[in-house]
């Protein structure tokens, strides 16, 4: 990817000025990116590299990088993109800087929605929301007689009945490999439930009446699922939807694009998408919603940092946006909302509304421990009880190396 | 040689080994005794973040980092803490606990015991397989005609060649779901396989995986090694009535030992460190290993906070695993020498 990048970006220099019909300026200061390599920094990227002098680098894995190379002085790379989880660390570090005068000089375009304020202060500009929300087979659904489920209740109810009917391999994927992504699963159901991840003196609350329930709806799940679910990430719950193994998910709003790229997909049309179904009724989305967005590093010169947030807005314009409408559910000017973006907004604007992944060192830390600690649940090596007592004192163990709790 | 010349010789690797091996293990050494950690403060933050037409601005109390003035980097402070890390990856408090109670399985929900357990059986079944096949391969090819020694040597060399994480990615890829070669034997046998759904399919196939990369290396030794047995005594043995079995009992695998000592002193080495298979098997919910556990401690969350202290006590421990287990294998080696010299 990164190497195509290059490759397009020199191809594109060597075309000489003409070539930057799309940009309206030419960028001559030397900047570089680091970005998470989803469908939508893709499209933005590829709008910054049109200016020329542009070289992105695209990661899943941005986030084990960007907090070191940021703190390196100069830093590594001027544009930085993060999410609510991801801005943490460069937020405590103090290794991004104050975008007041950026925005006043070159945002004209940004709506007061986009700019991240912590503590007054504009310190990211975020581009899409990004959240896990329902995608269904509306094909199978309507074939079978089955109503839009709104509740998980419903969502295992439709999974027995498209069990029964033995349409798919499958009825519900999920994105539960260990570490990260089964973390967040817990992360979204929980709230689902009406718990609190935290007391107010740091200390982890997970183990609770919310938590029983949120790991019983977990373990529930496995009956419907994939037997090797615990090793199915994002991509993988994405394939099997295209290969029309699985018939329910709850999956990234940002994986919704793919369900109808032709070239992959073979249910081009079919994945439709609702809010996050409730975990209990009157409860919110069981689910948390995402920002992503641009940061600009604060051990860079000024001059850099004027062009790299000029280069940055370049990329985050409306033509961009009109171009890539499909690619995520755009803040930007310009954006069409689609039917692809039904779910995400249906989720979003839910009364009561589900929590912002909440962006604090404590959250880093009970992520760690959920990920680690709940696979002996679902493998059925330990119970739910002393499931949430490991994760409590795992994240407690941690907190205190990290200076969290005394 | 000369004391001077012999000096000159190996000084620079001396100095690299103590550059790049000697002082990381001092520094992680004391990491391990420490523990830095940033000054955290509390203040109250208004955060805004938006929703899909307006934002939401939450006020909280928020624990940070303070961040030094001077310097703009994160105030530190490191402290000694004796043993704690260590106590905390060994948690020595629930192994006796577990063990108080009779209920030996409990000791396998901590991660270092979990782990310890995959690694040692790991390291301790495929030894074995590894020397057997490896011999195998190489008696098959030192009995082969001349003709087709060329190419079985080089096919018998592929699997070595391969990059370890490559490798445990296309046996993961081959298995996995709908891979070709689960979903050829699922046709075959009429049966849904998921070999990644249960930890001891997953541990087969680790095996399987790490003997078929290694074999080859056993194989090129013993094959090396073969054409140094002594026809005369072989020959001698055939007069005296001995068949193949005795032949290779008696003569050969003696005449072989000390490869053997070596090719297990590798192995064990190698073994002990086993990271690659649980990275490309993605077996974290099931299966992990010692040089995982390090791994995991030292990746970032997306808070930024890694386990370094933790990580150093886990590298430490796993060091001393591996000189625990070359201790046998050392003292046969160091015995055979001395014996040598006199």
């Amino acid at each position: 990817m990164y190497l195509k990048k290059l490759a397009l970006a020199g191809a594109v220099s060597l075309l000489g000025t003409t070539a930057f019909a799309a940009c309206s300026y030419e960028n001559e200061v030397p900047l570089k990116s680091l970005t998470a390599g989803f469908e939508a920094w893709k499209a933005v990227t590829d709008a910054m590299a049109e200016c020329g002098n542009f070289q992105a680098e695209l990661d899943q894995e941005f986030r084990t990088k960007q907090p070191a190379a940021f703190e390196a002085n100069p830093s590594l790379y001027h544009i930085g993109g993060v999410s609510n989880g991801t801005v943490t660390p460069l937020l405590n570090a103090g290794t991004i800087r104050p975008l007041d005068d950026l925005v006043a000089k070159y945002g004209q375009n940004l709506s007061p929605n986009q700019l991240i304020r912590v503590d007054g202060k504009i310190m990211a500009v975020a581009m899409m929301v990004n959240t896990q929300h329902l995608m269904y087979r509306s094909d199978i659904l309507a074939d079978l007689g089955i109503d839009t489920p709104t509740t998980w209740d419903e969502v295992f109810a439709a999974a027995d009945k498209i069990k029964e009917a033995g349409v798919v391999d499958h009825a519900i994927g999920a994105t539960m490999k260990s570490g990260w992504n089964l973390a967040q699963e817990f992360v979204n159901m929980y709230p689902g439930f009406g718990g609190a991840f935290f007391n107010d003196d740091n200390t982890a609350a997970v183990n609770s009446d919310a938590g029983m329930k949120a790991l019983a709806a977990m373990k529930k799940t496995l009956d419907y699922t994939d037997p090797e679910v615990l090793v199915s990430d994002s991509t993988y719950v994405q394939q099997q939807f295209q290969q029309g193994k699985i018939a329910m998910a709850n999956l990234w709003a940002s994986r919704a694009g793919a369900m109808n790229d032709e070239n992959e997909s073979q249910v081009v049309g079919k994945v439709t998408m609702a809010a996050a179904p409730m975990a209990m009724d009157g409860g919110a989305p069981a689910t948390t919603l995402w920002w992503d967005g641009i940061v600009i590093a604060a051990n860079i010169t000024d001059e850099e940092a004027d062009a790299a947030f000029r280069l940055a807005m370049e990329g985050l314009d409306a033509d961009m946006v009109i171009a890539n409408n499909e690619a995520a559910i755009w803040l930007v000017n310009g954006y069409q909302p689609g039917p692809l973006a039904e779910g995400a907004i249906a989720t979003a604007t839910a009364n009561p509304a589900p929590p912002a992944y909440p962006s604090t060192t404590q959250m880093g830390l009970l992520h760690t421990a959920l990920g680690n600690e709940l696979p002996a649940f679902l493998t059925g090596d330990r119970d739910a009880a002393a499931t949430l007592a490991a994760v409590e004192e795992a994240y407690t163990t941690s907190a205190k190396e990290a200076g969290v709790l005394q | 040689m000369k004391f001077k010349t012999f000096f000159w010789f190996v000084a620079p690797s001396v100095f690299m080994m103590l550059l790049f091996i000697a002082a990381p293990l001092i520094s992680v050494f004391i990491q391990s005794f420490q523990i830095t950690q940033p000054v955290m403060q509390q203040i109250e933050v208004e955060t805004c973040t938006p929703g899909f037409l307006t934002q939401t601005c939450t006020t909280e109390i928020k624990t940070v980092p303070v961040i030094d003035e001077e310097t703009g980097r994160t105030q530190t402070t490191t402290a000694w803490v004796g043993v704690q890390s260590y106590q905390n990856v060994l948690q020595m408090d629930k192994f006796w606990a577990a063990i108080g109670s009779g209920n030996w399985g409990d000791i396998l929900q901590i991660d270092f015991w979990k782990a310890l357990r995959f690694t040692l059986m790991f390291t301790l079944v495929t030894l074995p397989l590894v020397i057997g096949v490896g011999l195998m391969i190489a008696l098959a090819v030192n009995n082969a005609t001349k003709a087709l020694r060329g190419p079985v040597i080089f096919i018998s060399l592929l699997p070595f060649i391969i990059t370890p994480v490559i490798g445990s990615l296309s046996i993961y890829w081959l298995f996995v779901g709908d891979g070709i070669l689960t979903a050829t034997l699922e046709r075959w046998l009429d049966r849904d396989i998921a070999m990644f759904a249960q930890a001891w399919t997953i541990e087969l196939l680790m095996y399987f995986y790490r003997v078929w990369h290694v074999a080859p290396f056993a194989f090129v030794i013993f094959y090396a090694g073969l054409q140094t047995v002594n026809m005369d005594t072989l020959e001698s043995a055939i007069i005296d009535g001995a068949n193949r079995f005795e032949r290779l009992r008696y003569v050969i695998i003696p005449h072989l030992m000390p490869l053997i000592i070596f090719i297990a002193l590798i192995h064990l080495m190698d073994c002990y460190r086993v990271f690659d298979e649980i990275i490309g098997f993605r077996s974290q919910a099931h299966v992990i290993s010692l040089q995982w556990l390090t791994f995991d401690f030292l990746t970032p969350d997306d808070a930024g906070n890694r386990a370094i202290s933790r990580a150093a006590a886990s590298a430490m421990l796993t060091m001393v695993g591996i000189v625990i287990l070359l201790i046998l294998p050392l003292r046969r080696t160091w015995r055979d020498h001395k014996g040598g010299a006199h």
